[in-house]
């Protein structure tokens, strides 16, 4: 019964003309009108950056080797009165090259500290391959557009 | 063609409106083809709006690409055989050309009147693939070389199809001449009814059913583009082509189109006629003069309509397997025609 599945095709095609000339396109017209990303879309990473111990784990488990962390070594205050000067990471360079990068998020995952967020913007494209290079300024930049964590389901929450 | 008009025009002022027709004749249905179907009905059958920016509705995208296309480098590969690789699509575009020429757009509006139009057509339109196995050869290129001689394989194996379901409207009216085979269709009647004058798309319908299929394949288009799939041979013979010599092939290939429907029209529409008993003319000599302005419109809307035709099957369909392409053409069409070739010449002969 090949003849009628030919025909049912055409009326396919027919169909979704008609349909698109009547009722409009299923696309939108990029420039001009923008779709809203899902919240949880992987645009691009943001970094809140007092949240970093530069411990590195990000930069090594990404695939792309996209991420840059320069840090030293240096004495804060310490936490209590009367203690001893603490010795903590500091954070100097913190880049994302994201024309390596892939948008796996393993960075996002792997991170202990809470340091890496998705966010869903994701128009950033730029002339100038070297501008996708991202420091920790613009990154941090990004924090603003992290849309708040959902609720955790029920039974999901810190015993 | 220049009897019509008042003024003598010398022989080298005819070649030229010649030439200038004949562009004309060939790049407006092409470039009418490509905005229309290819930029548009294709976006809208897949829920799309296609072009938007270049002009109202996208209408200059044409212009942009043409420019685009122009500027880019005319690159050869190292090995190819440098002179004849250019030289292809120059020779698959002369073919358009030619074909174009035996086109009647009216009771003068013509290139040539040959007395066996048909026939001239059928063969110059085998010169494409000439070019096309040329430029496979050529590129020395494995795909190319492969997607050359598949387009071989396949437009000599639906030439055949093409040519018999046409020999079915040449018995009817008797005639190779285009202008008769117009005329033939327009003075006939079916059943004592002359009203609506004899196009053979009625009485030739398996022979117009065959013919378009037929041009589908000559034309390379979905479901016949195996020579050019491009998810396996990455274009087949125009993998190596770019610039200006891959813009003749596409303005090749949608100017076919449109050559190949304004003689679809020709033969199985009524052509550039409206049926003469409108008007009450007998024969062509008493065709008014406005037909010739008038013939162009009545065979470019029947182009568009054929076209669209051509287009719609071609966004509709996937495309055949090597085998069942050879198969279709050979063990369906090829009898299918001959069968009705057959039954066109008995009934010539009994009635």
């Amino acid at each position: 019964m090949k003849i009628p599945g030919l025909i049912k095709g055409l009326g396919v095609t027919l169909g979704t003309m008609a349909d698109t000339v009547t009722k409009g396109a299923a696309t939108v017209q990029y420039p001009h009108e923008k779709e809203t990303p899902p919240i949880r879309s992987r645009g691009v990473i943001a970094l809140h950056e007092g949240n970093c111990t530069a411990c590195m784990l990000c930069a090594r488990s990404c695939p792309d080797w996209c991420i840059y962390i320069e840090g030293h070594k240096q004495l804060a205050p310490p936490r209590r009165a009367g203690g001893k000067p603490r010795q903590v990471n500091h954070l100097d360079r913190f880049d994302i090259d994201y024309a390596l990068c892939m948008y796996c998020g393993i960075c996002v995952e792997v991170c202990p500290f809470d340091a890496l967020f998705w966010s869903p913007e994701y128009e950033y494209s730029e002339p100038r391959i070297a501008d996708l290079l991202h420091d920790k300024n613009k990154l941090g930049e990004w924090m603003q557009t992290v849309p708040e964590a959902p609720e955790l389901e029920v039974g999901a929450q810190k015993k | 063609m220049m009897s019509s008009l008042a003024v003598d025009v010398p022989y080298w002022g005819q070649s030229l409106l010649r030439v200038l027709g004949g562009l004309v004749a060939v790049l407006l249905p092409a470039g009418t083809i490509v905005y229309l179907f290819l930029f548009k009905m294709m976006s809208f059958m897949q829920s799309r709006l296609g072009p938007m920016e270049a002009g109202p509705y996208g209408s200059m995208q044409l212009l942009a690409e043409v420019g685009k296309w122009l500027q880019k480098e005319d690159l050869a590969p190292e090995h190819a055989d440098v002179r004849i690789f250019r030289m292809a699509p120059l020779i698959v575009l002369v073919s358009t050309f030619l074909l174009v020429v035996i086109i009647p757009f009216g009771p003068d509006a013509y290139f040539t009147n040959f007395e066996t139009g048909i026939f001239f057509g059928l063969a110059v339109s085998s010169i494409s693939v000439l070019g096309i196995l040329i430029a496979g050869w050529a590129s020395a290129n494995k795909y190319s070389l492969l997607g050359g001689l598949r387009a071989a394989g396949q437009l000599i194996a639906y030439e055949l199809p093409l040519v018999l379901a046409t020999l079915g409207v040449v018995i009817q009216a008797g005639t190779m001449n285009l202008q008769g085979i117009v005329v033939a269709q327009n003075t006939g009647e079916m059943f004592g009814f002359e009203w609506l004058g004899n196009p053979f798309i009625f009485t030739q319908f398996l022979g117009f059913v065959i013919f378009m299929i037929a041009v589908q394949a000559e034309l390379t288009q979905p479901p016949f583009d195996m020579p050019i799939a491009e998810s396996e041979l990455v274009s087949g013979y125009m993998t190596e082509y770019s610039g200006f010599r891959f813009l003749i092939f596409f303005i090749a290939e949608f100017a076919t189109a449109g050559v190949f429907a304004l003689i679809a029209s020709v033969l199985f529409l009524g052509g550039w006629g409206v049926p003469f008993e409108w008007f009450g003319w007998d024969n062509i000599d008493d065709v008014a003069n406005w037909m010739n302005l008038a013939g162009p419109l009545i065979m470019f809307t029947k182009m568009l309509v054929l076209t669209f035709i051509i287009m719609w099957v071609r966004f509709s369909y996937p495309r055949f397997r090597e085998d069942q392409l050879q198969t279709f053409a050979w063990k369906v069409l090829i009898p299918l025609a001959l069968f009705n070739t057959a039954i066109t010449a008995i009934l010539k002969v009994a009635i």
